[in-house]
């Protein structure tokens, strides 16, 4: 018992230093990446290449000044950027980062946190509570600016919600009706990646994860030219730090979940055959260790793909988005949902 | 553990939290808390449906009632800015009312308490029904014709919403 409670331990403490790590250096990446698009050399001062610029970045926010307006509510005014880092790290628990792997005196150990069967739900249901962050640090800002923001980004992220949530029904009933996500994954390992059934699907689900991120084309609540800073106008020091830095983390965290429900995880083609070539036998640390290693990669490649389109396209106005989450992700996500329905039943994987 | 498991101490905590925030709900003078307490109160009350093996049910009730019925309770709590100054004063007879109509809420409450020895509970963790694909099974089959309906009584809600949120009916 304890040596499990233990095991979890560390893994959590693990899962909680990646997500950490890799949005540190998304920031980096970030600003390096816009500079390449803008044919500029980036941030290039602190350390070698300017890879200590995270560092330097995070001890900035930690000395500045901290001011909490006289006005407003000082414990609603701190638990909002805390509240939307935890659901930001709540949601890595249920990601499966590799494949289970047996030590020599026969002990399994996984890659994942937990693997509860209702994952699907449990994620969906994090990021409905996600929007509790920006919204009671919004209204205890106690300014115009921040509440309109905070009401703009709850309002956007509610809308986009239902989209997406019909994208994963789809999604379920392509992986054989299982809402945990290492039957997900490991249902991929043997045929093809989900992406193949589900490519009108996996669209849906990534303009709607662009748009719970609240990354550009869809960063309205945080639009400068109408509101200053969006719902966190008054906010600084360190506080501040945590509504920019839970954004990376979020997007770290839809990355891994698109690159698990689509592109299949830490599966990758041919993968058999090179364990084989390399002569692993099944539940060896190596298979766990380079299925992680091709998860990751598809994880950057997708962190790529959403800082491409943040520096490629510039911002929707309002009624736009709105128009686009209900009167066209809305009634495609139900069009495919029909479409996955009709061929599932026509291929007999659907029993009544 | 003092005579009870982990279950019984967990139900504890969960029901005392629960019961708190209720209160918390009804004696905070800013609405803004009233709401947060609320959600504090649901996801309790979803501890104690995953204490009954009831995973669906207790999380679309964080999904449906946290997720979203609190944030458009917000929203319009927010949007009105309501505060504790803002609160109109009470006459001495909306109080007496309020009283009255409280005191018969209880009334009920304490009847239909009456009959719950008799009340067959089944045992935590032991029912399988609340798991998803029991639930579903269970939906779709035996309780697919009720179901249905409910679902047009929520079309029918919604198509209300938007013609009375319109501002000429042509």
């Amino acid at each position: 018992m304890l040596t499990v409670i233990l095991v979890k331990l560390i893994t959590c403490v693990i899962v909680f230093a990646i997500s950490l790590g890799v949005a540190a250096y998304a920031t980096l990446w970030e600003r390096k990446f816009s500079a390449l698009l803008q044919d500029r050399v980036g941030p290039d001062r602190a350390g070698p290449k300017g890879l200590l610029q995270p560092l330097a970045d995070g001890g900035k926010m930690f000395f500045k000044e901290e001011i909490i307006p006289n006005v407003s509510n000082k414990f609603l005014f701190i638990l909002g950027p805390s509240l939307f880092m935890i659901t930001a790290l709540m949601t890595g628990t249920v990601i499966p980062w590799g494949k289970d792997f047996t030590t020599a005196n026969g002990t399994t150990y996984s890659f994942q946190i937990t693997d509860i069967n209702i994952g699907v739900l449990y994620l969906l249901g994090v990021v409905s509570i996600g929007v509790y962050g920006i919204m009671i640090g919004g209204w205890a800002s106690n300014n115009k600016y921040a509440l309109l923001g905070a009401i703009r980004s709850s309002s956007q992220m509610i809308s986009y919600e239902i989209a997406m949530g019909i994208s994963v029904i789809a999604l379920v009933i392509t992986a054989g009706g299982t809402l945990s996500l290492r039957e997900i994954v490991g249902q991929q390992d043997a045929g093809w990646a989900n992406i193949v059934y589900q490519p009108l699907g996996f669209l849906i689900f990534f303009v709607c994860a662009l748009a719970e991120t609240n990354r550009a084309p869809f960063d309205l609540p945080e639009c400068e030219a109408e509101l200053v800073g969006g719902y966190h106008t008054e906010y600084s020091s360190m506080k501040l730090g945590l509504f920019l830095f839970a954004e990376y983390i979020n997007m770290f965290i839809s990355s891994a979940v698109m690159s698990a429900f689509y592109f299949g995880g830490y599966n990758f083609p041919f993968a058999q055959e090179l364990y084989h070539a390399m002569g692993l036998q099944d539940g060896s640390i190596w298979i766990s260790i380079i299925g992680f290693g091709a998860f990751f990669t598809k994880i950057v490649i997708f962190i790529c793909v959403f800082m491409w389109i943040r520096w490629t396209l510039p911002r929707f106005r309002y009624d736009q988005l709105m128009n686009l989450g209900w009167k066209i992700l809305l009634p495609l996500s139900l069009l495919n949902l029909a479409i996955t329905v009709g061929v599932e039943f026509l291929r007999g994987n659907l029993h009544f | 553990m003092l005579g009870y498991t982990i279950t019984q101490w967990i139900f504890g905590i969960l029901s005392f939290l629960a019961i708190m925030f209720a209160l918390m709900v009804v004696f905070s003078r800013n609405p803004i808390n009233s709401v947060l307490y609320l959600v504090l109160t649901f996801f309790c009350v979803a501890g104690h449906y995953l204490l009954m093996n009831a995973q669906f049910l207790a999380v679309v009730h964080i999904v449906v009632y946290s997720g979203a019925i609190m944030v458009l309770f917000l929203f319009v709590i927010m949007l009105m800015n309501l505060n504790e100054n803002t609160e109109p004063q009470r006459t001495w007879l909306t109080k007496i009312i309020a009283g009255v109509a409280g005191g018969l809420l209880l009334v009920v409450l304490v009847g239909s308490l009456k009959g719950a020895e008799q009340l067959q509970l089944a045992s935590y963790g032991a029912s399988q029904i609340g798991l998803v694909k029991n639930l579903g099974k269970v939906l779709f089959s035996e309780f697919l014709f009720p179901f249905e309906i409910v679902s047009v009584l929520l079309l029918a809600a919604l198509v209300g919403a938007i013609m009375i949120g319109k501002k000429e009916i042509k």
